[in-house]
């Protein structure tokens, strides 16, 4: 392959900026510059006295300023971390405080023996507290922000849901591991509840919905059921087909409402 | 109602508008803070005037999707926003800097642009890149890697626009920017304005008369929740009188406008 350079006088016409290079032919020269080390040792010759003065005193000025800028600091610390950030500084108390419940439940299961298990009780509350917290516009600084962004919406409603579970679920499995009580039993109301949560919070806000369910559940079944000291009806061993089929409902009524979780100036 | 070029007039159109309000209410809490505003807005940079409760931080809010209509219609690059739309493509093409906006104080510069471009969904590839050239475009430069809590209100609030703009937003909608900022900075951005009205629709709330007249070229005054003037800087400035309140022509006539309309609403 031969290569074309271009001639003294386009060089000189490029380096004194003539108007009368056509743009074809200067994109030519920049292209055919950047590869050809003679050439470009072709166009410093033919710059004025005042545009080499002018590059002297950039050079110049670069030097003193990369001198005095201080080096680089390392790797910025990596996405994932940053990502957590928020739910580690905000959400982990709550789920702390969930996870004492449910210990706390477990010991006194342990001292009344005899009595309906507390643990299996609460389990369809436990995510509650984080699902509300993950969704209220106060426990996020930058709440406003992430309001007009896309990822508000199903993206965060799987991400922050998610990751409350992730830490519940595996809470309960440990707190009603000496309760007897089948796991199903355990995670399919604690994984509708979560369902009607954000079902209901798309109406009427999540952080009510949380506390409504909490308030509903503890005056119908908590507190009749440890006032006669039997499990009620609901959480029976046979219900973990109606609780499977409950949960996949709800999820999926939830899925199909989550239009109403993209604003979330609604309610919270 | 005054203003030297009307929405409702010029809606029948086929303009590409970019914001495209009818009768559009939005509420504040309880209070209707925009009632019946209509809107039109092609590419530039329009300044939104207005007196304090006017409803400018509820109509930007609107415009940012953050809040729902009440009522009336909203088209925003073409999309039609109601309770029920999906505004994932049309958030892509957002940049909003909300008036009061919470960061993460242990976030840097670098950092905060750089979630709020992930969370714009911007491709992975770009991100770096764009987060850098925002960066600079404010000039954060040499606080890039700076803590957020470590930076002053001026700088933050150059932050916050760097994240508005991160993603070369098609609508940008600015609430105050202009807070904050000294006035070497304040001619800096000005600049960066007229920059980025060239090729999409940037809305700017302020109420600094001067910033309007020197960046933009299309001004909205609003009042009571209503548009009650929109034309040219010049235009603006041609409204008032020596009697008028104010330090120049522009602020006299923005005065003269919201004289008349309050002299008006009496009648």
């Amino acid at each position: 392959m031969t290569t074309t350079h271009p001639t003294m006088s386009q060089i000189e016409r490029y380096a004194a900026g003539d108007p009368g290079l056509d743009e074809a032919s200067v994109w030519a020269v920049e292209v055919h510059l950047e590869d050809c080390g003679d050439c470009r040792a072709r166009l410093a010759g033919a710059t004025t006295v005042d545009t080499r003065t002018l590059i002297d005193r950039v050079a110049m000025n670069l030097d003193r300023e990369i001198a005095a800028t201080p080096v680089p600091a390392g790797r910025s610390r990596p996405w994932s971390v940053l990502r957590h950030r928020w739910f580690v500084g905000t959400l982990l108390p709550w789920l702390a405080m969930t996870a004492t419940v449910l210990a706390s439940a477990a010991l006194l299961g342990e001292l009344w023996a005899g009595r309906p298990s507390l643990v299996l009780l609460i389990a369809p509350l436990a995510p509650l507290p984080g699902v509300a917290v993950a969704w209220h516009r106060r426990a996020d600084p930058a709440w406003e922000l992430i309001a007009a962004t896309p990822a508000t919406g199903l993206t965060m409603l799987l991400r922050r849901t998610a990751a409350v579970l992730a830490f519940v679920i595996p809470a309960l499995a440990v707190a009603g591991a000496r309760t007897g009580v089948s796991l199903a039993l355990m995670l399919l109301p604690c994984l509708a509840f979560t369902a009607a949560t954000l079902l209901l919070g798309t109406l009427v806000g999540v952080r009510r919905a949380a506390i409504g369910l909490i308030a509903i559940w503890t005056l119908v079944v908590i507190a009749p059921s440890l006032a006669a000291a039997r499990l009620p009806v609901v959480l029976a061993a046979d219900s973990a087909g109606i609780w499977a089929l409950a949960t996949l409902l709800l999820t999926v009524m939830a899925l199909l409402r989550v239009n109403g979780l993209r604003r979330l100036t609604h309610h919270d | 109602m005054m203003r030297a070029v009307s929405a409702a007039e010029t809606a029948v159109t086929t303009h590409p508008w970019e914001v495209h309000a009818e009768g559009l209410r939005v509420r504040a809490g309880r209070h209707l803070a925009v009632d019946g505003l209509d809107l039109a807005l092609p590419s530039g940079v329009h300044g939104l005037l207005g007196p304090n409760g006017a409803g400018k931080t509820t109509l930007i809010r609107a415009l940012a999707t953050v809040l729902n209509p009440a009522g009336g219609r909203l088209t925003l690059l073409g999309h039609s926003v109601d309770s029920r739309s999906d505004l994932r493509s049309l958030r892509r093409n957002l940049g909003y800097l909300p008036q009061h906006f919470g960061f993460y104080p242990r976030f840097t510069v670098r950092e905060f642009v750089g979630y709020m471009a992930w969370l714009k969904e911007m491709p992975k590839a770009e991100v770096a890149a764009a987060v850098q050239r925002s960066i600079d475009r404010v000039g954060l430069t040499s606080k890039a890697d700076a803590r957020l809590k470590t930076l002053s209100g001026g700088m933050l609030r150059r932050a916050g626009i760097a994240q508005a703009i991160v993603n070369d937003p098609q609508l940008l909608l600015l609430d105050e920017p202009t807070v904050g900022l000294d006035p070497e900075q304040r001619l800096d951005f000005r600049e960066l304005l007229r920059d980025l009205g060239t090729d999409s629709c940037v809305l700017v709330s302020t109420h600094l008369v001067e910033d309007v007249v020197a960046a933009c070229t299309d001004v909205l005054v609003l009042n009571v929740g209503r548009l009650v003037w929109q034309g040219t800087p010049e235009g603006l400035t041609m409204q008032g009188d020596q009697g008028d309140a104010g330090d120049s022509p522009a602020e006299r006539g923005y005065s003269a406008v919201l004289r008349r309309h309050r002299a008006e609403a009496v009648r």
